[in-house]
């Protein structure tokens, strides 16, 4: 009985909340900020970890410019329903950090408000975020999230296992689909049923959209409609779903992926499990400690079939909840922790933290363009390893061509029926089939989130 | 006669004194929330926006919803593996204390231990033991020449391994038995011996018979607890980790559930599914309890 109990309690002190709350809130919608007045008093932040040089370094930056105010952070990563029963107990914090993905759902479900009166009042310059950053914060013509970081992908190699099996790094490319698979033939092996090295793993099911992507396909339309099962987005689904069955099949390739150490190091490219994979910028920060550990790292781009690099944007937002109690504190806060001078000074900090591990600056890739450009001038000039200076300028490479998905309104559950028919393409379905019933389901999650208001 | 009815009244009142704390906590904690969310069921409540009537909307949703229907089968699968394996592991080791005499103070407390840690954890560290390709589990099989499923990963032993996972905590259940086949009278066994019966005939006739109220508890408590299973599910095939690559197969109900109402902002919708697993298990219950006492025997009463 306890599980549906909790439920039940959560439910009720959600809605006892809610009356009282969150429901008497909405007059306060314009993201606070009352013009003129000096960011004071106590400021509760969701969501935010920032444990790390980077993050420190910009909290004490705003520390520093606003002492009245009193910061709160529960650390640890944004969770759904910590967040939500916060919000209708109409206890909400002041401030949350959440994927910029969520931020269609939760700006059409009313959970965060629009920002305009904390980008007029406290003039926070939105030119100065990337375009594709901003598209994926902006929901019918509102901006409901300040973007933080950018997150990119590029092709990583592990040019050992590459010499081992005869294989050129050129050969890691993703023009010529029909080649990679054979490249990830060569590379593969196994023992029995025992994996013991992937060639090229796909990343599939997350990085279906940057195959479709690749592949000419827009998954969801610039209205926020979705286009799952596009003839494009089809082929690529197929055709990715197509490199695992080669190499094992989706079981046994989970497994076997499922058992790495992403981070110590027997890490994937160090221990020899991945010859090589599309993957997110902030990994070379992690894989600098193992090159005098015999890592031999190298990377390509991933590009579209005519050579273009293609990438898809991540990363987080800063988004004022309904009913925050210090929209103007909030407000101060998502601007001065994503400003050029702040970037500039965390990324002071991470060059006095890899100066002391004697390692080298791989770079910080932030929705800040100008931030990014100054830093990479100014910090990463002397990459000491030629496979890592590749891979630092691949990431860069990719910045003003990466692309985010568009906002959608129903874009939790275009999300999940995507997952959903990926996992299930991965399973045995044919990728058509798969994709048209995602298409179905989040068709009707569109139309009734459309509905709705 | 009227001091006596003074002294009644006096411990009536010391009574609903010692008891007004769980009453309370019951008020507060379920009984309320549970009316609250019949409530709820019938409303369109999102978690940010008031609650609105909707009717019967949600109920029927239940029915169109195929998720639903399937997440509610696995849920089934998952108990029918789960209840009998459950009981069979816990009264087999129970059966083994019972021999180890002196040391048995210590295998008591080793075997309740996994019974206190989180199921988080236990679930985190099963997920690495079963891993198909690299994990312990395959490697011992591998000694024997038992080539091991890809348990984690592979959508036929997702409920299976589910019902292993969850064999980690059959700890109380130990205990029950345990004291359940301390209680059974030695002349009965002695009586048996003397009869000619094998040890065999001595468990069916003597032993299970006599146990069987114990038994029977813990099977309706397992299968209640199975119907609700969550916490190893969703650190399993729902954490952080697996979440984009989780299975239809191993998707239980009240996963289901708690994405309703915190992923998909429809906590109206999940409110009509806990209150259908409420009818459900309320069902099954009834059934066992039916079924059962035909089988249980109770010292005491009435003569069967």
């Amino acid at each position: 009985m306890k599980r549906s109990m909790l439920v039940a309690a959560m439910a009720a002190t959600a809605l006892l909340g809610g009356c009282a709350g969150v429901g008497s809130k909405s007059g306060d919608s314009g993201g606070g900020a009352t013009p003129g007045a000096a960011p004071t008093g106590a400021l509760k932040i969701m969501g935010f970890g920032g444990e790390d040089e980077v993050g420190q370094a910009r909290i004490a930056a705003f520390k520093a410019a606003y002492p009245s105010v009193t910061v709160t952070n529960n650390k640890g990563d944004f969770d759904a329903q910590q967040f939500l029963t916060a919000l209708a107990s109409g206890n909400p914090p002041d401030l949350v950090y959440m994927d910029r993905n969520l931020i269609g759902t939760y700006a059409k479900k009313g959970a965060i408000v629009p920002l305009e009166d904390c980008i007029s009042n406290q003039q926070v310059d939105t030119s100065q975020y990337r375009e594709a950053a901003m598209k994926s914060v902006t929901l019918g013509g509102k901006v409901y999230g300040i973007p933080e970081f950018y997150v990119v992908t590029t092709n990583l190699i592990d040019t050992t296992s590459l010499q081992q099996a005869g294989v050129q790094v050129s050969d890691i490319q993703t023009r010529d689909w029909n080649a990679l698979k054979a490249t990830s033939a060569k590379l593969f092996q196994k023992n029995g049923n025992k994996l013991q090295r992937i060639g090229y793993d796909p990343k599939l099911p997350e990085y279906f959209p940057l195959w479709a992507t690749a592949n000419g396909a827009t998954i969801i339309k610039e209205d926020g409609a979705p286009n799952l099962n596009d003839p494009k987005a089809v082929e690529a689904l197929a055709y990715a779903v197509g490199l695992i069955d080669d190499q094992g099949g989706w079981t046994s390739f989970k497994s076997f992926r499922d058992s790495f150490d992403i981070f110590g190091e027997k890490n994937p490219l160090s221990a020899g499990s991945v010859a090589a994979f599309p993957m997110e910028n902030w990994y070379v920060n992690v894989l600098r400690d193992f090159i005098g550990k015999g890592l031999k790292l190298d990377s390509t781009q991933f590009t579209d079939h005519d050579g273009k690099p293609v990438s898809m944007v991540g990363g987080s937002a800063w988004a004022i909840p309904k009913g925050s109690k210090n929209a103007t504190a909030a407000c101060a806060w998502a601007k001065t922790m994503t400003t050029k001078e702040t970037w500039l000074k965390a990324a002071d900090a991470r060059e006095a933290k890899v100066k002391k591990d004697n390692s080298f600056f791989t770079g910080l890739f932030t929705a800040n363009k100008a931030a990014d450009e100054e830093i990479r001038a100014k910090y990463v000039t002397n990459v000491p390893d030629p496979g890592f200076k590749r891979a630092i300028d691949n990431y860069y490479a990719t910045l003003d061509s990466a692309v985010a998905l568009n906002p959608s309104p129903a874009g939790a559950e275009i999300d999940a029926a995507w997952r959903s028919a990926v996992t299930r393409a991965l399973g045995g379905q044919p990728a058509q089939q798969a994709l048209d019933q995602a298409q179905k389901e989040a068709e009707a999650a569109f139309t009734k989130a459309n509905g709705n208001g | 006669m009227a001091s006596r009815g003074l002294l009644q009244r006096r411990e009536a009142r010391s009574a609903y004194l010692f008891i007004a704390p769980w009453i309370i906590g019951f008020v507060v904690f379920t009984a309320g929330p549970m009316v609250a969310s019949l409530w709820l069921s019938f409303t369109d409540y999102s978690l940010v926006d008031p609650a609105h009537s909707v009717g019967t909307a949600n109920y029927q949703q239940l029915l169109d919803d195929p998720r639903v229907a399937k997440s509610l089968a696995n849920t089934f699968v998952y108990a029918a593996l789960f209840v009998p394996l459950g009981t069979v592991v816990a009264l087999a080791l129970a059966m083994l204390l019972q021999k180890v005499g002196r040391a048995s103070g210590f295998f008591r407390t080793v075997f309740y231990l996994p019974v206190m840690t989180p199921a988080v954890a236990a679930g985190a560290m099963f997920l690495l033991l079963l891993n198909g390709q690299r994990g312990l589990v395959n490697q011992v099989l591998g000694w024997f020449g038992i080539n091991g499923p890809d348990w984690t990963t592979d959508p036929a032993w997702l409920k299976p391994s589910l019902a292993v996972v969850s064999l980690w905590t059959v700890g109380g259940s130990i205990i029950i038995y345990l004291a359940a086949l301390n209680n059974v009278p030695r002349q009965l066994y002695e009586a048996a011996l003397l009869d000619g019966a094998g040890p065999v005939r001595r468990f069916v006739s003597v032993t299970l018979p006599m146990i069987s109220g114990a038994l029977f508890f813990t099977i309706i408590t397992h299968t209640i607890a199975a119907m609700q299973m969550f916490d190893q599910a969703y650190t399993m095939f729902y954490g952080p980790q697996q979440k984009a690559t989780a299975s239809d197969e191993s998707l239980v109900y009240m996963v289901y559930l708690f994405q309703n109402a915190f992923e998909f902002f429809k906590m109206g919708f999940a409110s009509a599914m806990a209150w259908l697993l409420f009818v459900i298990i309320l069902v099954i219950t009834v059934i066992q309890v039916r079924v059962g006492n035909r089988f249980v025997y109770y010292e005491g009463g009435s003569t069967r």
